[in-house]
């Protein structure tokens, strides 16, 4: 048993020929249970992503009350006029003009955190570069001629490459390099709590089961150990 | 009630089956930790069960449609998402569970003579659930759902003359559609899950007939009256089993084996639901990032792996450049374990009084089998297909080694009576 166990140690290595190359992501630090990070992403959602990017799994009413904004508030400040807070989060960008704008439609972002990872779109957001050579000249450090222009650059300012390829500092932009980076942060939480609404609950429900089956375990125990007295 | 009961028992004896399949059915009283599996396996099964009815009851098994509802389930549905991950980490666990099981019998020789049968049955029951765990991989609808299934299903055109007409015939279509997707629903939500209970009742009654092994590999079911009165299990059993044998070394399954199990039960569920709770990704294993966009035939994610359980197949499919022969080699692959009772022609069923080569090919068997199925989630590169070329030959190679070496083989002593 012990030599079983030795010989599927020696196959660890393995493992690190899995991780393979992979672009270096800095890390997003968010925070999920920030009530009001969550909401100021939500915000700069509305006003710059959702535009172009929808968000059809999730619902307006459901996010007002995870994100804890009054319904009434929520529906008469952060919604379109018409619109149901049962309703999705949806714009109105015909998807064929879209895809003929930037040469394909801009993709669904609900589960964006998940299908990449939040690490991935902070570092996206705060990697856009100057290239004359693309259709909106900017491209993108992490994501590689992407169709997308950069929405944010009021924010953030212009970065240039030097010839090694790094990105340089952000010039003329309305927000200082800590304030979009804490922007981008926000906007991150969000589509993290997009992707998965009931991630704070599944963790807080997993300590109660798990606590609750370690009391159970230790009955089953006592309770196998009584009866196999009959057999020892 | 007792009369009532006896009007049953007349007519259906029930209290008799209990008799004969728990309460007084004689269990070796020395399983260790590898014989918990199989309770696992079905505390797994009636999880799949029960959840995916569930499931099923917010599920819309359509092109348009599904991926939206693996959504709306887990979104808008009260405790979808808990429904939703508890079948998901089901799945896993579920190869987890049996891969050790399967192993366990390898280790003790559980497949040899009398139990070739019960083996064969365990063998269709691992064959029924690696078709019910992809056809059920297709139903979310997400991008490696899709080309995962695409892959699998354009082997089969490595057959010759009929294999192009073959996986349009699977798919029910020229590419994987709704169709494809409407047919794996049928087949995953009743089909399947309904052979798959009957092998699973098959395997327990073929358990019982021929009785249960145990890490000794000795024999509990002595011939009638060679055994001194001292000598017998103290326990009642069933007359069925005490009427031909003298029993020894036996406690009844019930109630020794059920509390007992049920610690190993408890243990399971926390590791369960420590995975569910806190990683339902598995790492990318159990939920793989491209299955969080819808399936599109036009963007193929950077790199297809089937899910991790089919990684050994799928290793040894990869590593031979010919499609057609990789095939039929992966084919024969799950063939290799259905014939293990016919490989082995030793006579010591546990790898404990077997040779130290036995248990040098045992080993090099699993380390080949763990091999393959890390390769399996792996890109291929050169030293990838060199190890998973080895890892092959290891593989196919314990079956040949052992049918060899196993006829004349040195082995200890089995002992009369169990240890420990």
């Amino acid at each position: 048993m012990k030599k079983f166990i030795l010989a599927l140690l020696a196959l660890a290595p393995m493992l690190a020929i899995a991780a393979g190359p992979s672009l270096h992501l800095d890390s997003a630090d968010n925070d999920l249970s920030d009530k009001e990070s969550l909401k100021r992403g939500f915000e700069s959602y509305l006003n710059y992503c959702l535009g172009c990017h929808q968000l059809q799994y999730q619902r307006y009413g459901r996010t007002f009350d995870d994100l804890g904004i009054d319904q009434a508030e929520g529906v008469k400040n952060w919604m379109p006029t018409g619109e149901k807070a049962g309703d999705h989060i949806l714009n109105t960008m015909p998807a064929k003009d879209a895809a003929a704008w930037f040469g394909s439609t801009p993709p669904d972002l609900t589960l964006e955190a998940r299908f990449r990872s939040p690490d991935y779109i902070y570092t996206y957001l705060r990697s856009f570069y100057v290239d004359e050579n693309r259709p909106f000249g900017v491209n993108n450090k992490v994501f590689p001629d992407v169709g997308m222009p950069h929405v944010l650059q009021g924010l953030q300012g212009v970065r240039t490459v030097n010839e090694h390829g790094e990105l340089g500092e952000a010039q003329g932009g309305s927000m200082t390099e800590e304030e979009y980076d804490a922007f981008v942060r926000d906007l991150t939480n969000f589509l993290e709590y997009t992707a998965e609404p009931n991630k704070l609950e599944r963790k807080s429900l997993g300590y109660w089961v798990i606590g609750f089956l370690f009391i159970f375990l230790i009955f089953a125990y006592l309770l196998k150990k009584e009866y196999w007295r009959d057999v020892h | 009630m007792n009369s009532f009961m006896a009007w049953i028992e007349k007519r259906l004896p029930f209290m008799d089956a209990m008799n004969k399949h728990a309460i007084q059915y004689p269990a070796p009283k020395n399983f260790n930790f590898w014989y918990v599996f199989g309770i696992l396996a079905t505390v797994v099964l009636v999880n799949q069960i029960l959840t995916g009815v569930w499931l099923t009851m917010n599920y819309e098994p359509s092109g348009d449609g599904a991926f939206a509802s693996v959504e709306y389930i887990m979104r808008d549905v009260d405790y979808g998402w808990l429904l939703r991950y508890m079948h998901s980490t089901g799945a896993s666990a579920f190869f987890i569970v049996i891969y050790l099981h399967m192993f366990r019998g390898v280790m003790y020789g559980s497949y040899q003579k009398p139990r070739e049968l019960l083996w064969i049955f365990g063998m269709l029951i691992y064959l029924v659930l690696m078709a019910e765990a992809f056809m059920g991989y297709l139903l979310p609808w997400g991008n490696m759902s899709y080309w995962g299934a695409q892959v699998i299903i354009s082997l089969f055109g490595a057959i010759p003359v009929i294999g192009e007409d073959l996986t349009i015939w699977i798919k029910g279509d020229y590419v994987i559609s709704g169709a494809t997707l409407n047919r794996f629903f049928a087949l995953h939500v009743i089909a399947l899950p309904l052979v798959l209970v009957i092998l699973v009742f098959l395997h327990i009654l073929a358990l019982h007939e021929v009785g249960s092994n145990n890490p000794d590999g000795s024999n509990i079911k002595k011939p009638k009256g060679s055994m001194k009165p001292e000598e017998l299990s103290k326990f009642t059993f069933h007359e069925q089993y005490t009427k031909k044998y003298d029993i020894v070394d036996a406690i009844p399954f019930h109630p020794y084996y059920t509390v007992k199990d049920l610690v190993a039960v408890v243990i399971f569920l926390i590791l369960f639901s420590w995975v569910m709770f806190f990683f339902p990704e598995g790492g990318g294993y159990f939920l793989e990032p491209p299955n969080f966009t819808p399936a599109n035939g036009l963007k193929t994610p950077e790199h297809i792996a089937p899910v991790w359980y089919f990684g050994p197949f799928y290793t040894v499919l990869r590593v031979i450049p010919d499609k057609l022969l990789g095939m039929i080699a992966m084919f024969a692959a799950i063939g290799m374990l259905f014939a293990l009772p016919w490989f082995d022609r030793g006579v010591v069923r546990s790898f404990r009084y077997r040779s130290k080569l036995h248990l040098l090919n045992l080993t090099q068997f699993a380390i080949c089998f763990v091999a393959l199925g890390v390769l399996g989630t792996m890109p291929a590169s050169d030293l990838a297909n060199l190890i998973g070329r080895l890892a092959t030959l290891g593989y196919f190679g314990f079956f040949v080694f052992l049918w060899f070496y196993s006829k004349g083989e040195k082995t200890k002593p089995v002992p009369e009576r169990v240890t420990g």
